[in-house]
């Protein structure tokens, strides 16, 4: 049963505007289409049905995109994705050389170009990004969405931007030689 | 703070992680100092460039509007089960009160039915010129004459030291089935008992106990495999003193 102290109407109001922004987040995770538009039907089913587990006054977002993922990450594709998911496990990415005014390259890199390098990190990285960037979320938001402590995103978002700035740098020299 | 120090805060200031005093700190840093500026710009670019690269797919029309069907349909299939939650139950009170009410007021009516029948005939036997067929005070006659006539025996009361006097017998009928009516009398007062075999259709489940029909006083009971009806215009007390002989007698 719904919260007695919300309105009938809350987990529509509060669910479908998050649906384009979703769609897009599941379409990241998943790279396919109808595996993102069944992850996105999913998900609305679950929190459907767990909106009354729903604590009123906690972010609605962090929980929609959270039900989300773990739907993701329970998946075929998401199971694939989790191997080496453990933090401290996977090897050190190389710390990006101290920024010079050279990679200032970004003003002119095209989206496209953005965009394959996203597609090429690995999924926690790329998941974290999404959520700083282009959700816009705040480190207590990420943090509840990923169930992992604030600390935990600053580190990791930080390596998820050095990761992405040296996919860059790649592209950036192999485009620059092919043409 | 040296650079580095700084350098480990830019990504937390470009996000608008920092504290107010941390940012201030770190803005006032950048004004003096080329490199951590050069950084903290290309963090900002990079954001945007993700952020601008990030909102990439478009839902289809078609997901769209199964969201939106799914999202506001469910609430209504809840509110179904509400109604069912509450409903179910009270409709099944209702109908069960209906059964219990027709059951009860077919049994009433077969009650009443069977209770006029006897003050009928308890009545039609005191007008009757000759209300009984064995004239006898005797329950050693009256006991044996019914032997043949009716498919069953019964025991009779000894009433020395009773205010009853058997007056005699008759075959009587309740619903075709063949019975004995014996009449005693009180105080100028005459009462049936009614002897059947219980299975009859319409004696059978009958609810022993007193009760009251047309102004009669009945008592009813069934002792082995026999119905007793004892009907007559006296006192309740005298219906059950009576009653009570015919029972211990039985």
């Amino acid at each position: 049963m719904p919260d007695q102290r919300l309105p009938a109407a809350t987990f529509e109001e509060l669910a479908l505007p998050l649906f384009d922004q979703l769609y897009n987040f599941a379409r990241w995770l998943t790279h396919e289409p109808t595996e993102a538009e069944d992850l996105v039907q999913e998900t609305y089913a679950k929190a459907l049905r767990g909106f009354s587990s729903f604590q009123a006054g906690t972010n609605f977002r962090a929980w929609m995109y959270r039900i989300l993922r773990n739907s993701f990450l329970s998946s075929r594709t998401g199971l694939k994705t989790t191997v080496a998911f453990d933090e401290e496990d996977h090897e050190m990415l190389p710390t990006a050389e101290s920024p010079t005014p050279e990679t200032l390259f970004i003003d002119q890199a095209t989206r496209e170009i953005v965009q394959q390098a996203l597609e090429e990190l690995p999924v926690y990285f790329r998941e974290i990004l999404l959520l700083c960037e282009v959700e816009e979320m705040s480190y207590q938001e990420i943090a509840e969405t990923l169930a992992i402590p604030p600390g935990t995103v600053m580190s990791r978002l930080s390596r998820a931007r050095k990761a992405l700035r040296k996919l860059l740098q790649q592209q950036l020299r192999g485009g620059k030689h092919g043409v | 703070m040296a650079c580095e120090a700084w350098r480990d805060k830019l990504d937390a200031y470009v996000d608008g992680e920092l504290t107010p005093a941390e940012a201030r700190e770190l803005s006032v840093h950048t004004r003096t100092c080329v490199e951590c500026a050069a950084d903290a710009l290309e963090r900002v670019q990079l954001k945007r460039s993700v952020a601008a690269a990030g909102k990439r797919y478009e839902p289809s029309a078609e997901l769209r509007a199964r969201i939106l069907k799914s999202a506001t349909a469910k609430p209504g299939k809840r509110m179904g089960w509400k109604w069912a939650i509450v409903a179910v139950p009270v409709l099944s009170v209702v109908i069960l009160s209906m059964l219990v009410q027709s059951y009860y007021g077919r049994e009433n009516a077969r009650r009443q039915r069977v209770y006029s029948e006897l003050a009928d005939l308890h009545v039609a036997t005191l007008a009757s010129t000759t209300p009984v067929d064995v004239v006898s005070t005797d329950r050693h006659t009256v006991k044996p004459w019914f032997a043949g006539k009716i498919p069953f025996t019964f025991n009779l009361p000894e009433l020395q030291g009773t205010e009853f006097t058997l007056l005699g017998g008759r075959v009587t009928y309740l619903a075709q089935t063949p019975g004995a009516q014996l009449i005693y009398q009180v105080r100028k007062h005459q009462i049936s008992v009614f002897i059947f075999q219980d299975r009859g259709e319409e004696t059978a489940a009958l609810p022993s106990g007193p009760l009251k029909a047309l102004s009669f006083n009945v008592e009813n009971w069934t002792q082995n495999g026999l119905r007793y009806f004892v009907i007559g215009d006296v006192g309740p007390d005298d219906i059950q003193a009576l009653s009570k002989l015919l029972r211990d007698a039985a």
